[in-house]
């Protein structure tokens, strides 16, 4: 993104001038305090808002220019792992996770989703619906679900917001894998010790959000 | 902020991907919605139902008014008055006229019996008919549309004063004008049947639509394409549509079929119902009540995806 401004209608500019990169293989963490436009930066780099001013350059493309249904394929190139992991709730897990899959037209292979429902140690609860679910689940399905299509950008926003610091590191121990296999990762979140433990396993540069501006973060981080 | 304007996907696309089907795996990613899906399969049902009905009113009201009208331009009547002496010297001159005229058949000069069953109806079967000054009644057959009824007027005004030609436009044209209008009607009831089926499937389908734009949201947010999502919806509220509406076309054909007997019926209820291919006509129905489900469907799911980024 380059120059990157915006304010939600009729509102003071939240985000101004905010210029980052994200490449293959980095990981980046988004701290900031509650309120400092977190969230409002990631949900513009997947077109969920668009920037009012710079602009966001996703694959080649202006995210400004896309029409819906390229949106549609952009969103299927970076995996999200939303603040509130939404699922549809009448679905089970399994079905949840292959979701990306099913809405793009692409055939489920019932094995490769068991590997990935293993992966994240959510095999037992397959058929489980996801109200059943406890947060740790929720956030571990989240993030299979995030990753069926092999997306090249993994954005997760507070992914471990509601879980106790154990299972954090297992969450987060996950995404650290999926940078390792070459995928550009970045995370918001405000635990500034989380991002002190994992930074000590892999080299993550931690960005700022403060006073609308986005900044590295110092060397306490 | 800038927005790229909403463009809905392509009609074929969205029919194509209707038809082509997806095994269910499209139909699941909706929740089930058992009260929509209820009102939709009762309201289609019910409009399909007083469809049949209508569809009847229109055939039968036609097949009325062209019988009508043709049965009663077979024929006119020439009426004979005249003081009792003269009476039948004139009505063997009028015979001889009508012999001559132009696109007619054999005059036929109706006798006193045939008189009396005419008028039975107003005097009863007892009145001395003999005793009455009853014009001659000479029923005259139009074989051909050399028939000038004007011009034979005319001729029997000069020729045989007291002879009066009823080409019977005077009972014919109010029959037919009904007839007509009750065809209309009924054409403009299918109509609002339609207009009344849209109406509600569009309301079912905005209920349901507005019941899951959290799944919609969550749809669009893991890369699901408007097509894909507005499929889902348009699938299940067309099915259903044509689903209700072959249940009620089949419940109104049952009913027509019960109706009491033509024949025993008589007056304004004969023919009202389907007569041979007529009943093919009704199958149509499903596939109307499907084709509005689609369109009504598509409309509402197309709006509500404009909302959701």
């Amino acid at each position: 993104m380059q120059d990157v401004g915006f304010g939600y209608r009729g509102g003071p500019a939240l985000l101004t001038n905010m210029t980052l990169s994200l490449q293959p293989g980095m990981f980046h963490f988004l701290t900031g305090p509650s309120g400092a436009g977190k969230t409002t930066l990631l949900r513009m780099l997947y077109a969920d808002l668009l920037p009012s001013t710079g602009t966001i350059t996703a694959f080649g493309a202006d995210i400004s220019s896309l029409g819906r249904d390229d949106i549609a394929h952009l969103r299927r190139r970076i995996g999200v792992v939303h603040q509130d992991t939404q699922f549809l709730d009448h679905l089970p897990v399994a079905e949840n996770v292959a979701m990306p899959l099913t809405v793009s037209g692409q055939g489920v292979e019932i094995e490769a989703l068991r590997d990935l429902l293993g992966w994240v140690q959510l095999a037992p609860q397959a058929r489980a619906l996801p109200p059943s679910l406890s947060g740790g689940e929720r956030q571990r399905a989240a993030l299979a679900r995030a990753v069926i299509l092999s997306p090249d950008l993994i954005i997760a926003d507070e992914p471990t917001g509601n879980l106790d610091w154990d299972m954090s590191m297992r969450l987060m121990q996950l995404l650290i894998e999926l940078n390792k296999s070459g995928k550009a990762v970045l995370v918001a979140t405000h635990d500034l010790n989380l991002i002190r433990a994992i930074k000590a396993q892999v080299a993550a540069r931690v960005l700022r959000i403060a006073g609308g501006t986005l900044q590295l973060a110092g060397s306490d981080l | 902020m800038k927005r790229k304007d909403f463009r809905a996907p392509k009609l074929g696309a969205l029919l194509q991907q209707l038809w082509r089907g997806d095994g269910g795996k499209g139909d699941r990613i909706v929740p089930p919605t058992g009260f929509t899906a209820q009102l939709t399969l009762f309201s289609a049902a019910a409009m399909a139902f007083l469809a049949v009905f209508a569809l009847a009113l229109a055939l039968a009201t036609g097949r009325l008014a062209d019988r009508w009208s043709s049965e009663l331009a077979g024929s006119v009547t020439v009426r004979v008055s005249a003081p009792s002496g003269e009476q039948s010297a004139l009505t063997d001159q009028v015979v001889e006229i009508l012999r001559t005229t132009p696109g007619v058949g054999q005059p036929e000069l109706l006798d006193d019996t045939q008189v009396a069953d005419l008028l039975t109806p107003w005097f009863g079967p007892d009145m001395p008919v003999d005793a009455l000054p009853v014009p001659s009644l000479i029923e005259l057959p139009v074989t051909s549309r050399d028939f000038d009824a004007e011009g034979l007027r005319l001729r029997l005004e000069a020729e045989a004063p007291g002879a009066i030609l009823d080409d019977h436009t005077q009972w014919r044209r109010p029959l037919v004008s009904a007839a007509n209008r009750l065809r209309v009607l009924g054409i403009v009831s299918l109509l609002l049947i339609a207009a009344a089926s849209a109406a509600m499937i569009t309301l079912a389908a905005k209920a349901a639509l507005a019941a899951n734009g959290q799944v919609i949201r969550v749809l669009r947010l893991i890369g699901a394409r408007d097509i894909t999502i507005a499929t889902a919806f348009v699938r299940r509220f067309t099915h259903r549509a044509a689903i209700g509406a072959a249940a009620g076309t089949v419940l109104g054909l049952l009913a027509i079929a019960a109706l009491p007997n033509m024949d025993a019926a008589g007056g304004f209820l004969t023919g009202l119902g389907f007569q041979g291919f007529g009943w093919l006509l009704p199958l149509l129905i499903p596939a109307v009540a499907a084709a509005v489900g689609f369109f009504a469907t598509r409309w509402a799911a197309l709006k509500m995806l404009g909302a959701v980024r």
